[in-house]
């Protein structure tokens, strides 16, 4: 342990701490703007510099480890005109167009603007007036706003190990961009959204939606229909002034009904439906000698990935559709035929936890429906947006049930949002499949938590299955050279491209750091357990929908309707 | 020489893409992009990373530039002893402003920062080659070597 | 007072710099010889007593230095020469290493030997390719003569990024990425080169080394200013008579270095400034020229001796434009990687320009004040804290200057 002073408060830190952790264990809070709780130091914001006893020169209190009997002083005169002098610094080089921007009301940068009480920046302002990358469906770039704290780059090339972003040229005219200087759709990003969390401010963000939404639901012709995504209720709440898993479903579903939705459905059932086709398609491959290990596919980042990055293990991957997917060709088929509406006159909307997923859905080969199966994808932040817009008071709104048919879920379904999720509600499904046996608990344990890498072997009545989970792009990369060099001992691996899962994707509210993550986490299982149903086979609707319609798993509808294949992204930076 | 044998000299060379990027140069007189992408390949380095330390360093290019690169220093005892007016005698001289290439390919013209032979100023270089206490006059000398 | 002494141009014009023979005839690689007979301990003891401080501007006692990375434990250790010589004005490296490039690699022997390194690094900045030629040739003669033992010297070239003479920005450009700063500590003698213990020394350093070790630290500790002593190699430049290099103890003042050495000011004009260490160093009046050029002595006038670069400005000079010129060299070669420097320097240079063109105010002056202050302490590496100086230097000695471009 090594004692400091701070700001005239003794306290002693263990050894290595650095001035921002051994002053936040004294209650002061050192403002920051480049660091990031989940990412190295980078200390080039500079705002956090501190007063060091001793020293001429400020410190980065980020970057700087303490040392027995280092006296510190977080707000001296000297420290604040050099910290009021940084921002001055990067917000006369920053648009000032915060009322339109999308991160009004959710940016570090304002934030330490009205902290730091910045009113006349005697720098002229000088915004570099570059054009906007809008190459994606996904995600955007808008490079005057970017204030080189490279958290994105951290993200993308670190947690994701995709790296799309770099940094070009130097001194004042270096920037943030996609490889070789060029848009974001020829980079091989992924549009998994990560940079997103990581940015401060509102220099990267999703596409947003929400005025096609608003049409859809203005035009008196259409019927618009949307399913949510698992992890979408669990972080809702953190958008409109609620604590993480509080929403209640039924009140979510209510204020759907609110902003005009005709139908809500639930991207759950598909999730119940991609166990049994996936389930079926793993123990297919188990005994025909189909390619191992397989890959799930539900998270679109990860498909994106993989095609940009293992174009030569496609064939690994599952055939089926993501459940977003699935449910998108069957709302067009089988919904609209047993609703009895032209399926012509159909809005699908969907909204997700991920960026990626604007992407999948305007993929051209998704639309075995006849028609694109997904119409429009809203992140949970541009529901959280119009939710605020709508004005309506959650606390009195009188809950309402899902929509029918497709809006039964069970426990497997909800727990597709979180890391290892798919995976066991995927065993859940198997084992009984396999062993014709009830199981007896049906709490697959070793698949859960926020660990990178997470692995085990199933015994399914005397057939060893060893299956592997990873999170983030970065644990997939090791389990997808493991592969490709042969060397892989699975059979079945799940992959989300996000941390933590779908409950820490690009389209969630704005999360800086893991903690949130593995809070919401916590928020799934919890919903998980208090459900009656947590086998996906055990879906009533599914079971009729199979019944009336697919007939069986892996049968000639599913593989029409439910199934895909992937192509290589020929990416020329590659 | 191709790009990619370049390249492959340098593979073994721990950090070796700054090296290889100046092989390169030498070559082609800038970066071009295929030849950034293959040096990250080898590298092992995102080609972001790679056109990152492109862009970074004042000697490389990563777009086309004249064969002969000649580079004017700018630093103070430089300013101080006319640099001025040599930049006016060579864009004059060769049809071109600072920071272009003259259309037949033959002769790009830079700013450089202080080129160490600070004893005889102002400087140029010429492909890196230094010419001493320049003056407008002898611009067109210099210039007639490389025609 | 006032003669040249050479200790690290000791050779120069006396040897053919191409000839490992010549340098050998004059004593050469006995230091290394008879550093390699000494217990390590004992040889790093002998630098520090020597008092040598690091030549390239940080001014760092260089056997402390060394005796960080001989105590740390690592596989591998690292040697590596800055010879990133940058500092506009400046070009003593370039004299060593053209004209005596073995005393460079005896310098780097001997703490490769002092520290347990085996590899070394020459980072040559990449306007020197001629240099770069001289240095393999130099290698590779004293491969072929063995004296280098077991230690392998390669020569990399920087490629035009004045950072680079950052001792982090240097290894991260020889690591092969962004010549980007690192944030310290960790200090290179801990982590530096791939993260091993490596000592970073600047060509003129390196060149002392032998010279202490075969005329022991107590000699070197007496010449010159006691806290910074030995010789300091001084090139001249801008108005001056004798526009070229001397070698000097620590203790001779500016004054006797421009009108003694320098001949004094041409064509009888007077004097008005001197800008000494590089562009990144203050500019010094008049009633300032009796200060020894010694480290401390320079820092307690807030100018710094850094290279040893001496711009010497008559009355004629316009200090507002020249320091335009040098805020635009800093915009210029800012890397960009921390905000105070990527936006400070930009700022500074649209400051002075405005002035220089005659649409400044006395706002603006107090404006470029309080951002070189802040700039000075608050930016990541040397490059940003030493930007300002030329420019809060001018404000604070040559307000004259400043004010005629409000008329």
């Amino acid at each position: 342990m090594v004692n400091v002073t701070i700001d005239g408060i003794k306290v002693s830190v263990p050894n290595g701490s650095t001035i921002l952790q051994a002053a936040k264990e004294v209650g002061i809070k050192v403002p920051t703007l480049c660091y990031h709780p989940d990412q190295a130091v980078k200390a080039n914001c500079r705002v956090c510099v501190c007063e060091v006893e001793g020293n001429r020169l400020l410190q980065a209190a980020c970057s700087q480890p303490v040392f027995e009997g280092m006296v510190v002083k977080t707000k001296t005169p000297k420290v604040i005109e050099a910290r009021k002098t940084i921002l001055e610094l990067i917000l006369s080089h920053h648009p000032q167009d915060c009322l339109n921007c999308i991160r009004n009301g959710n940016c570090e940068l304002q934030d330490l603007s009205a902290e730091y009480i910045i009113r006349d920046n005697p720098f002229e302002l000088k915004v570099r007036g570059l054009e906007k990358d809008l190459s994606t469906p996904a995600i955007f770039r808008d490079p005057d706003k970017c204030v080189l704290c490279r958290r994105c780059i951290d993200a993308c090339t670190v947690i994701q190990s995709v790296s799309a972003l770099g940094v070009e040229k130097r001194g004042c005219e270096s920037m943030v961009v996609p490889t070789m200087g060029g848009n974001l759709i020829d980079s091989p990003c992924v549009m998994c959204g990560q940079c997103v969390h990581a940015c401060p401010v509102g220099a990267i963000g999703e596409i947003e939606d929400i005025d096609k939404l608003m049409a859809a639901i203005a035009d008196p012709d259409t019927i618009v229909v949307t399913q949510i995504a698992p992890a979408v209720r669990l972080a809702l709440g953190e958008e409109i002034g609620m604590a993480t898993g509080d929403l209640p479903m039924e009140v979510f579903v209510a204020g759907l009904r609110h902003l005009g939705f005709d139908y809500v459905l639930h991207t759950n059932f598909t999730a119940d439906l991609t166990i049994l086709e996936e389930g079926n398609e793993l123990l297919q491959r188990l005994t025909t000698g189909g390619t191992l290990p397989m890959f799930t596919s539900c998270s679109p980042g990860w498909i994106n990935f993989c095609e940009t990055y293992y174009p030569d293990l496609l064939d690994n991957l599952s055939t089926c559709k993501s459940p977003q997917q699935m449910f998108g060709s069957l709302v067009k088929t089988y919904w609209a035929d047993k609703m009895n509406i032209e399926p012509q006159k159909v809005v699908s909307v969907s909204i997700m936890p991920c960026t990626a997923k604007k992407f999948e859905a305007a993929r051209p080969e998704m639309n075995s429906s006849g028609y694109q199966d997904v119409d429009i994808v809203l992140t949970t932040r541009e529901i959280g947006k119009l939710f605020r817009m709508s004005g309506l008071d959650f606390s009195r709104l009188e809950p309402s049930p899902f929509d029918s048919w497709m809006g039964a879920y069970t426990g497997a379904a909800v727990i597709f949002g979180a890391t290892g999720g798919v995976m066991e509600a995927a065993l859940r499904t198997v084992y009984e499949v396999v062993t014709k046996k009830e199981l007896t608990d049906v709490n697959f344990t070793f698949a859960r938590g926020f660990e990178g890498i997470k692995e085990a072997e199933i015994d399914l009545d005397g057939t060893k299955v060893k299956v592997a989970i990873a999170h983030t792009l970065s644990n997939a990369r090791k389990l997808m050279d493991q592969v490709r060099a042969g060397e892989s001992p699975y059979h079945f691996i799940e992959i989300m491209a996000c941390p933590g899962g779908c409950i820490g994707g690009g389209g969630q509210p704005i999360t800086k750091a893991n903690v949130k993550r593995i809070e919401r986490i916590g928020a799934i299982y919890d919903e998980d357990a208090s459900l009656p149903l947590r086998k996906s086979h055990d879906n009533p609707e599914v079971k009729v929908l199979y019944d009336e319609f697919l007939h069986e798993p892996l049968g000639h509808k599913s593989h029409e309707l439910l199934h895909t294949h992937y192509h290589a992204k020929n990416k020329k930076c590659l | 020489m191709d790009y990619k044998n370049i390249i492959a000299k340098f593979a073994d060379v721990p950090g070796g893409m700054i090296e290889a990027f100046h092989a390169i140069q030498d070559e082609f007189s800038y970066l071009p992009e295929e030849a950034i992408i293959e040096a990250a390949k080898v590298f092992g380095v995102p080609a972001a990373d790679a056109y990152g330390v492109a862009t970074f360093y004042s000697y490389f290019s990563v777009k086309s530039r004249g064969k002969n690169i000649i580079r004017i220093c700018e630093s103070a005892p430089c300013h101080i002893a006319g640099a001025d007016e040599v930049v006016a005698a060579l864009e004059r001289e060769l049809g071109i402003t600072m920071g272009n290439s003259t259309a037949d390919g033959r002769f790009a013209l830079e700013f450089a920062q202080c080129v160490g032979q600070c004893q005889a100023t102002p400087v140029i270089t010429v492909n890196s080659k230094p010419y001493f206490d320049v003056t407008p006059a002898k611009v067109v000398e210099i210039i007639a070597e490389y025609k | 007072m006032a003669e040249e002494m050479r200790i690290v141009l000791r050779n120069y014009g006396k040897i053919d710099p191409l000839k490992i023979d010549d340098y050998i005839s004059l004593g050469g690689y006995n230091a290394l010889k008879k550093a390699c007979a000494t217990d390590k301990t004992a040889l790093i003891d002998d630098i520090k007593k020597s008092n040598l401080r690091g030549r390239g501007g940080a001014g760092f006692n260089c056997g402390m230095k060394w005796s960080f990375a001989a105590m740390a434990q690592a596989d591998q250790k690292y040697v590596v020469c800055n010879a990133d010589e940058g500092e506009p004005g400046t070009y003593k490296d370039r004299l060593i290493m053209e004209n005596d490039p073995q005393t460079l690699l005896e310098g780097m022997a001997i703490c490769a030997y002092a520290i347990g390194a085996t590899k070394g690094y020459i980072y040559c900045r990449g306007e020197y390719p001629q240099v770069v030629k001289i240095l393999n040739t130099a290698i590779a003669q004293a491969k072929e003569k063995g004296v280098l033992g077991d230690f392998d010297i390669e020569v990399r070239m920087g490629a035009g990024a004045y950072v680079c003479g950052e001792e982090t920005a240097l290894i991260e450009s020889l690591e092969g990425n962004r010549g980007e700063p690192r944030y310290k500590p960790p200090y290179p003698p801990a982590q530096g080169l791939w993260q091993k213990p490596t000592i970073v020394n600047n060509v003129e350093t390196f060149a002392a080394i032998p010279v202490i070790v075969e005329k022991g630290g107590e000699w070197f500790a007496s010449i010159g200013a006691p806290s910074y002593p030995g010789t300091k190699v001084l090139t001249l430049t801008g108005d001056i008579n004798n526009r070229t290099f001397f070698e000097v103890p620590t203790n001779t003042t500016i004054r006797e270095v421009i009108y003694k050495l320098g001949g004094g000011i041409p064509s009888g004009k007077k004097f008005k400034a001197v800008q000494i260490g590089g562009t990144s160093g203050a500019f010094i009046p008049e009633s300032q020229l009796d200060t020894p050029i010694a480290f401390d002595a320079m820092t307690a006038i807030d100018a710094a001796l850094g290279s040893g670069a001496v711009f010497v400005l008559d009355e004629t000079r316009d200090l507002v434009d020249v320091t335009t010129q040098i805020a635009k060299f800093f915009e210029h070669e800012s890397c960009g990687k921390c905000a105070p420097c990527r936006e400070g320097t930009m700022r500074m240079f649209d400051l002075m320009e405005k002035i220089n063109d005659g649409e400044g105010s006395a706002q603006d002056v107090a404006l470029l004040n309080k951002l070189g202050r802040v700039m000075s302490y608050s930016c990541l590496c040397g490059l940003g804290q030493a930007a300002p100086a030329p420019v809060l230097s001018t404000i604070k000695h040559f307000p004259a200057d400043y004010n005629a471009k409000f008329a």
